[in-house]
């Protein structure tokens, strides 16, 4: 690894410690109830008390950033896992058995890789509505194809490698190939996947809830904690700049990490 | 022309699917559309005679022809909750939003190719190092949130433009463009820190290559080697990137429209979701798939007069 490879790597290795640091304190507990409202304390300034300063109705930005983090995370990785596992069995399938049933998947993924993922999962919410859960299904099947395509190329390579043509010839079946032999080599590539996708996960959570659709109030979360900060962006702007800065700060880290973590072995 | 004429077949077969899934997803989902509209007053009677007026009544599949059919001719049927076509209600919105859409992905080429090309030719530079960590930060910005630190900036401290005062492009194209300069830049931030940083990378692997050697060996002078023989193929993978590119942008001025108050796309695509609106919804997507496949479908021409070998 050379030397701005690895200046890189540890600023997002530290970045995303202090991000996970914060999911953690916000599953213990946080400074104030992120819900209590104050109305002594509307608008209040950023202070030693309140290090981010209070919202419209008094609430302990702060706090709520926490919890915002922690709801992010989960929806992440959620979505994260949906894609990451029937992508994989997709791609494996494909990958190893080929044939048409690759023929027609690969061309409807194909399709579905030509839109957006943020348009895909506004696609879903149509469907499903507006709401925490839905948002989870509508993101992880938007990052089905992504992780799929990953998994079939890598697949295909291996799948041709003297090591498993060995094995099938001592009669090994196909399952046991897949699950045995080809599934421990995907590890490599799918880390830095899955880094990446981590990174759009938390992008799209944070663009959905700010349009509204994603998590629902009073529950905070960053996006929207971003959208309703703005209508008061003449009295306090630190409001909407807090929780923004936050989201850079996720994406920045994971995006650093995933840039440096596998990519070349 | 052959090659022409079989991506252009290849993105109407592309449209066509994403009608039928768009069109059948929708009719999948529970609960009656007339129930919805008549409210939880409604009578058996009542939802029956609506869905009979709405058509609903009748086989999927023939429903699907005769809403094709209407949008061959661009007629994408009725809103249910504005009772009027749903053509009408979408046409001036649609507008606003390709005009932003056109406007960032015009600014994004125009600040990022210069910009490529110039940390290329200053590589290993400070200036570069500072350039390239500066480019990171930017990309992990998301458009919102730039949104909202131009509005802070520009509309609230410098008082450059008025925050919410969006003017359409029907009264004056010219103040449009100049409120949509903005979220413009917003949407295209980010993309031009991805288009920067891959040209000076491919112009740096372009530049390693034998056949600028030979260029050199030949006598021909930097300049003309670099901008008749690196440049262009540098800039092969560049089309692609902005090509998808630009399928992210419309997708991502949805959400800057917000920011802004821009009344394009975004805001009609919000309130027909929330309010179960499925034949504004049905249009939209449609009219999006269409321009994604539009802008995937002209970087295919370009790449192949680009680089021929290309026959995909």
């Amino acid at each position: 690894m050379d030397k701005s490879k690895k200046s890189k790597f540890i600023t997002g290795l530290v970045i995303t410690g202090i991000i996970v640091l914060l999911t953690l304190w916000g599953m213990i507990k946080t400074p104030y109830d992120p819900y209590a409202m104050d109305s002594g304390a509307k608008f209040a300034k950023v202070s030693f008390s309140h290090f981010f300063g209070c919202d419209q109705f008094g609430r302990d930005v702060f706090s709520r950033v926490l919890i915002g983090i922690r709801e992010t995370m989960f929806i992440a990785a959620s979505v994260v896992f949906i894609g990451v596992f029937f992508g994989t069995i997709l791609g494996m399938i494909t990958g190893y058995f080929g044939g048409w049933l690759d023929e027609i998947l690969m061309r409807f993924n194909d399709a579905m890789l030509a839109f957006p993922s943020i348009l895909l999962a506004l696609v879903i919410i149509g469907i499903f509505g507006p709401g925490k859960y839905q948002l989870i299904a509508a993101l992880g099947i938007a990052f089905i194809p992504s992780f799929a395509r990953v998994v079939r190329g890598e697949v295909l390579k291996i799948r041709n490698l003297d090591y498993v043509l060995s094995v099938k010839l001592y009669g090994a079946s196909d399952l046991r190939i897949l699950v045995v032999h080809i599934l421990p080599n995907l590890k490599t590539v799918l880390l830095s996947t899955v880094i990446i996708g981590f990174n759009n996960a938390v992008l799209a959570e944070a663009g959905m809830s700010y349009l509204g659709i994603g998590v629902q109030p009073p529950e905070p979360s960053l996006g929207r904690m971003l959208s309703e900060a703005q209508a008061y962006i003449y009295t306090s702007p630190m409001s909407a700049i807090f929780p923004g800065l936050v989201i850079v700060l996720m994406i920045l880290g994971f995006s650093l990490l995933g840039d440096t973590v596998g990519k070349k072995h | 022309m052959r090659y022409a004429l079989r991506k252009i077949a290849t993105m109407f077969i592309t449209l066509f699917f994403v009608s039928v899934i768009v069109f059948f997803s929708f009719s999948l989902i529970p609960g009656s559309p007339a129930m919805n509209k008549l409210g939880t007053e409604a009578t058996p009677e009542s939802i029956k005679a609506l869905e009979h007026e709405m058509g609903l009544d009748r086989p999927v599949a023939e429903r699907y022809g005769k809403w094709l059919l209407g949008v061959v001719r661009g007629d994408f049927g009725k809103s249910y909750s504005y009772n009027q076509p749903v053509t009408k209600l979408i046409a001036d919105k649609l507008g606003a939003t390709l005009l932003l859409s056109v406007m960032a992905i015009a600014i994004t080429i125009l600040v990022s190719i210069p910009l490529g090309i110039f940390m290329a030719r200053k590589s290993d530079t400070k200036l570069d190092i500072f350039l390239s960590g500066f480019n990171q930060l930017i990309m992990a910005v998301p458009s919102f949130f730039s949104g909202i630190l131009i509005t802070l900036i520009f509309g609230v401290v410098l008082r450059v433009f008025v925050p919410g005062g969006y003017i359409s492009y029907k009264t004056s194209l010219i103040r449009c463009i100049g409120y949509l300069v903005f979220p413009a830049f917003a949407i295209a931030l980010p993309k031009i820190s991805m288009v920067s940083k891959l040209l000076k990378d491919t112009v740096m692997a372009e530049s390693g290559k034998d056949y600028v050697r030979t260029a050199y060996s030949r006598g021909n002078r930097t300049k003309s080697v670099f901008y008749k023989h690196v440049l262009f193929n540098a800039l092969i993978p560049v089309i692609t990137f902005l090509g998808m590119a630009f399928a992210d942008i419309i997708a991502g001025s949805i959400i800057v429209e917000q920011v802004f108050s821009v009344p394009g796309m975004g805001r009609i695509l919000l309130s027909s979701i929330s309010g179960r609106d499925y034949p504004v919804i049905e249009a939209i997507i449609l009219l999006l798939a269409f321009f994604v496949v539009l802008s995937n479908l002209i970087v295919d021409l370009l790449y192949h007069k680009f680089d021929p070998r290309i026959n995909v």
